[in-house]
């Protein structure tokens, strides 16, 4: 059986980390190959190496059974090899069509754009292989599904035989990820090959024949896809017996903490993201938002946390008015906030850990008086955190939070607002980028929080987090609430048939 | 009211000329991606370089015109090769462009008057004449347009706006103004693409350097004849008419124009009875309050190039 | 203490460019450097010129330090500077008090003044996000021809129509007991004036909760705003501070080491301002160091002018490449780098070799 690509003993490295030690991985033609590891163990650095960005200290690459040195994207496109991104590398106000042709622009007298000639070919290719993409269409003007199907186009356009799917499945409704898995088998029936990048177990099982698995940079194995099963597959990723159950027990829902009574709020274009949204939490209850990105749930949390203006609608906590009050007073009632971008929004990263630990408190005593600081009470409630928080740094609480890992930088990030010990504590994509280790710490400290009677809302995309942590569940779509389930009674397919759009009779 | 705009219609075009080019300068820059606040230092280092080379070649060449040519070349090449300290500091160095571009600025002002001063002993270098503005022959006879635009021009001014449309074709038309676009928009999706971010932006830059080291040149050849060591801020408003004219050609054509008037209104003010009754200050500072009025109402709907400023993170994700 | 030695590389690469210039015109690059630092320092009435001329320095200097603190590039200082000037001008020419009042007022409506002129700038952006550069520099021209008509307008002086009236002596921060310890040098009392400045400003931001705040949302303006502090007053407010900064510039520039202000010239030293913040690392220490060290460079260059053929703008010209190395100092670490590695290197070797 001919390999179509072959990358042996590959050695990539950064300053202070080897990313990939000594990993192999080789692509049949005509086969799905999925590329498994967890958040960080190395695998967009990989595709990375073969697709021109980096190049690799030690190991070879040979296609279609010739050694090559692939030392910028532009080489890599001549061999063949294409890569759709996860972030979608698209200029937002270009057209399809330009985007498409960037790099490689097709001319009429050898001066002009031919955009012409363009859109007819890619016309020709999006009916070819199914694709449905208008070339004239402005890319911020389309869905999201379309913005990936254009990131594919763009491999087709320039006949790659071999395609590199980044975590394809990310920003994609349950029914957008069907229609992209049939997409991929149309491609591999045209004769391409493809490797697709992925932590998704499901996935895997779905559409790859085979998988190859790392674990912080180092490569464990290649198995056959049908004849292994998701348990063993996530052993392979992790190195230890992975539980996917969260230990809980069941929910004593209290007094209500929150209610939110047909909320409407715009989004950044000026449309309404939230409609008559409605909703409320309890004392003692963990309440999961399920949806896909972009559907509304940005605009819950910042209209929730003051950041953003409500247009009509009103929020209740503790049975007092919050609709218009300021983000400051908010948190002082008892709101906490984990932010979906902890470098965006989270931490202050040039700021040491210490300073970040008292971001929302450093106007009361102890902190300050009379407008002075007082750093030694900070050191010592940020000290308090850390250790509480196994909060791991180069120098303690002096550390800049710049210096930190991603999941650290979370665990200071939930300590500093468990700290606050909020009636609610809103946690927006909490586990995102994380290592198992950490994503297993965090839920045991949500549902510790639950377990003390208070309450916490959880938004997050990854429907399996939201499915074990919450006990109730509402599912969001287009800024509508489409209904709400109790976990115990729901499933999977249930909750995403919801976040598509579909709403059931019965509601909790 | 008539004869009012005939009259200062010449002087007005004359004013946008050096605007306009050096706008357009910073339009290149900018749509690269990177930021050039120097523009004006660029300009000084146009102006002398073209007054030195024409006070050194006057009178050695019977053409005084080509002396004047050859003035504004060497205006463009030192334009050029200053620009090329702020391309160097933001592109490879990923330094603060704002910063980057207020050296030269600085070194501009200075380093020009130091040289001067070296040579003529006041720090100012005259040049005997600039160009003489002349009728076009046939169009001047137009009624109406003609006695507009086509009477008491000056060659550099029909230059310009030749370099305006090749401008606009450029950046619409090619593949290169394609990828130039792209960089400035999203420079990761042009690097994922196949384009050399570095190369582009170098390109945009130096462009901008030649462009407002014509600028400078310009101002020399038609309206000042004489180096004096700043450009009056010219290089600062050429950047007000960018953002005014919100990064595309003919909306900076329209910026410049505006400023153009609105200067030479304020200047031939006390001359012309109908606007003698308005204090001058208010017609001196009038461009500046309608340029910061029009920042506001384009706030919300700027078509800035979104990656412009940013140092350019080569595989951030 | 890395910032210290970057800032003092950037000065020594000025200084060796300056002297590659004085060596391109023909001239003795140290003599030209031993009479420039002569002329600042030789003697006691010299050293009290540097003083004064360093003193709006390091006015403008804190203010654009002040700024650049809270992310915001104030490059409007030397129209803060004049609008300062010109109320303080305008209360010295205009009132009668005792000299102690009079003062006190001047001093107060010339940081009001340049406040006010930074105020613009600074809602634009808070509320609007227009990028303060472009408004800043709009400024400095409005307030150029404000200052353009309305000193020939109100204040002509007796003399030329260029120019102010002088101020009585009462009005100006000049004082015998300085003059006369300095020798007949014109430092006034602005100098003090520019020293408490330095210990304030230092005191605000690194002990206040101000100072916090302000720095927070310099660093990360979302951050700050999720942690529930008012991004948007805390803008204005920043910039009120730093352009009453740079009007204070004014007031000792404009009453003290002169006593009466000119039409016609945009302050240098409101982009010099740019290059003490820059030099000085942003940090009132820095900044008032670096402001003297460019008040030696400024007040030197007469004398050295007077005993050389060396044109006087050699100073601006230093200082504009100290700022260019200054903003490219990646350049310069990497140096510091390569030379440490150098070094532990060889004692690697010789420990061997031990």
């Amino acid at each position: 059986m001919e390999y179509v690509v072959e990358m042996l003993n590959i050695r990539k490295e950064f300053p202070g980390i080897v990313a990939n030690d000594n990993v192999t991985l080789t692509l049949k033609k005509g086969e799905i190959h999925a590329l498994l590891g967890e958040n960080g163990a190395g695998k967009s650095t990989l595709m990375g190496v073969l697709f021109g960005m980096y190049q690799p200290e030690q190991g070879m690459i040979k296609v279609n059974g010739e050694q090559v040195q692939i030392t910028n994207p532009n080489v890599a496109n001549r061999l063949g090899i294409g890569m759709v991104h996860q972030h979608f590398k698209l200029v937002e106000n270009f057209t399809v069509t330009e985007n498409i042709i960037l790099g490689n622009e097709p001319l009429k007298s050898g001066v002009v754009l031919d955009i012409h000639s363009a859109a007819k070919r890619i016309e020709e290719l999006s009916k070819y292989y199914g694709l449905n993409v208008d070339p004239h269409a402005k890319i911020e003007d389309i869905s999201v599904g379309m913005q990936q199907r254009v990131e594919i186009m763009k491999m087709l356009f320039r006949e790659a035989d071999v395609l590199i799917f980044d975590e394809p499945t990310a920003v994609l409704t349950p029914s957008e990820i069907d229609e992209l898995m049939n997409i991929m088998k149309n491609l591999i029936k045209e004769g391409k090959s493809i490797i697709i990048i992925t932590h998704k177990l499901k996935e895997i099982k779905a559409v790859a024949d085979r998988c190859t698995v790392i674990r912080r940079g180092k490569y464990i194995g290649t198995v056959d896809v049908a004849e292994t099963s998701e348990a063993s597959l996530a052993e392979m990723m992790v190195g230890r017996h992975v539980s996917f159950k969260v230990d809980k027990e069941e929910s004593k829902p209290g007094e209500l903490v929150l209610e939110i009574d047909s909320l409407s709020v715009k989004n950044n274009r000026k449309v309404m993201g939230l409609k008559n949204f409605s909703l409320s939490v309890r004392k003692g209850e963990i309440v999961g938002v399920a949806g896909v990105e972009g559907n509304g749930q940005s605009e819950l949390v910042e209209a929730i946390t003051g950041l953003r203006k409500v247009e009509s609608g009103k929020i209740l906590f503790n049975g007092e008015d919050i609709t218009n009050l300021p983000v400051r007073t908010r948190i002082e009632k008892g709101i906490a906030h984990i932010p979906e971008d902890r470098q965006k929004r989270g931490l202050v990263l040039d700021y040491t850990l210490q300073s970040n630990m008292v971001l929302e408190v450093y106007k009361k005593p102890p902190f300050s008086k009379h407008g002075l600081l007082n750093l030694s009470a900070m050191k010592e409630y940020a000290k308090n955190i850390i250790e509480k928080f196994d909060v791991r740094s180069g120098e303690g609480e002096v550390s800049i939070a710049r210096t930190l890992s991603g999941g650290n930088q979370q665990k200071a990030i939930i300590g500093r607002e468990l700290e606050l010990d909020p009636d609610l504590l809103i946690a927006v994509q909490p586990t995102r980028g994380l290592d198992v280790g950490s994503i297993e710490y965090i839920h045991k400290r949500l549902i510790e929080h639950r377990d003390r009677g208070k309450a916490v809302l959880l938004i997050s995309l990854e429907l399996d987090e939201v499915l074990q942590l919450s006990d109730r569940i509402a599912a969001i779509n287009n800024g509508e609430l489409i209904g709400i389930v109790n976990a115990s009674e729901t499933n999977e397919n249930e909750v995403g048939l919801m976040m598509a759009g579909v709403s059931k009779e019965r509601s909790v | 009211m008539w004869t009012i705009i005939e009259q200062i219609f010449p002087y007005a075009i004359v004013f946008t000329i050096p605007l306009l080019i050096t706008a357009l300068g910073g339009l290149f820059s900018e749509r690269s991606g990177v930021v050039n606040i120097g523009l004006d230092g660029l300009m000084i280092f146009g102006a002398f370089a073209a007054a030195l080379t024409i006070n050194a070649l006057q009178g050695t060449i019977p053409n005084h015109n080509l002396v004047l040519w050859i003035g504004v070349l060497a205006g463009a090449v030192m334009g050029m090769i200053f620009s090329l300290l702020h391309a160097f500091a933001s592109i490879n160095l990923n330094a603060n462009q704002i910063i980057s571009g207020t050296a030269i600025n600085m070194i501009a002002g200075a380093l020009t008057v130091f040289l001067a001063r070296n040579m003529t002993g006041s720090g100012n270098i005259r040049i005997t004449s600039g160009f003489f503005p002349t009728d076009v022959p046939v169009l001047s006879s137009i009624p109406v347009i003609g006695d507009l635009f086509f009477t008491r021009t000056y060659p550099t001014t029909w230059f310009i706006l030749l370099v305006l449309l090749i401008s606009a074709f450029v950046l619409f038309k090619t593949k290169t103004g394609l990828r130039l676009r792209s960089c400035g928009e999203f420079p990761q999706a042009a690097e994922a693409a196949g384009v050399n971010v570095r190369k582009i932006r170098y390109l945009g830059v130096i462009l901008s350097g030649a462009f407002s080291g014509l600028g400078g040149a310009i101002i020399i050849v038609t309206y000042a004849g004489e180096f004096t060591g700043n450009v009056s801020g010219l290089g600062f408003l050429a950047l007000a008419a960018l953002i005014f004219g919100q990064w595309k050609p003919l909306g900076i054509l329209a910026a410049t124009l505006f400023f153009g008037f609105a200067t030479t209104v304020a200047n031939v003010s006390s001359v012309i009875p109908e606007l003698s009754a308005i204090p001058p200050i208010f017609l001196k500072i009038f461009p500046y309050v309608v340029t910061l009025i029009a920042l506001v109402i384009f706030s919300k709907s700027s078509q800035a190039p979104k990656a412009a400023g940013e140092p350019f993170d080569s595989g951030k994700r | 203490m890395r910032n210290t030695i970057i800032s003092l590389i950037a000065v020594l690469f000025g200084l060796i460019a300056g002297g590659l210039l004085m060596l391109f015109i023909g001239s003795n690059p140290f003599e030209g450097y031993l009479y420039l630092f002569q002329g600042g320092l030789k003697n006691i009435s010299r050293f009290g010129d540097t003083l004064a001329t360093a003193t709006p320095l390091i006015f403008t200097g804190l203010s654009v330090a002040f700024a650049f603190r809270t992310g915001l590039f104030n490059i409007g200082a030397s129209g803060q500077v004049l609008i300062g000037g010109l109320l303080a001008t305008a209360v010295g020419l205009t009132f009668d008090w005792s000299r102690p009042f009079l003062l006190l007022v001047m001093i107060l409506v010339g940081f009001l003044g340049g406040a006010l002129w930074a105020l613009i700038p600074g809602v634009l952006k808070a509320r609007f996000n227009v990028h303060e550069v472009v408004s800043t520099i709009m400024m400095n021209w409005v307030a150029y021809w404000t200052v353009y008509y309305v000193v020939p307008g109100y204040f002509k002086g007796e003399f030329l129509e260029t120019e102010s009236r002088k101020l009585p002596d009462e009005a100006t921060l000049r004082t015998p007991f300085l003059t006369d310890l300095f020798q007949g040098s014109y430092i006034n009392i602005g100098l003090f004036l520019g020293v408490i400045a330095v210990i304030v400003i230092g005191f605000i931001i690194n002990k206040t909760t101000l100072g916090f705040e302000l720095k927070a949302v310099g660093f990360n303006r979302h951050a700050a705003e999720y942690a529930g502090m008012r991004v948007n007053s805390n803008i204005v407010l920043s910039m009120l501070i730093s352009g009453g900064l740079a009007g204070l510039g004014g007031v000792a520039m404009y009453t003290g080491n002169a006593t009466s202000m000119q039409i016609g010239i945009l302050p240098s030293q409101g982009f010099d301002g740019i290059a003490v913040a820059l030099l000085g690392a942003n940090s009132p220490i820095g900044v008032f160091f670096a402001a003297v060290f460019f008040g030696i460079l400024y007040s030197g260059t007469g004398f050295m002018n007077a005993m050389t053929e060396i044109p006087p703008e050699i100073a601006n010209t230093i200082i504009a490449i100290i700022i260019y190395f200054a903003a490219t100092s990646i350049l310069i670490e990497r140096l510091l780098n390569k030379l440490k590695k150098r070094r532990t290197n060889s004692t690697a070797v010789k420990k061997e070799e031990v």
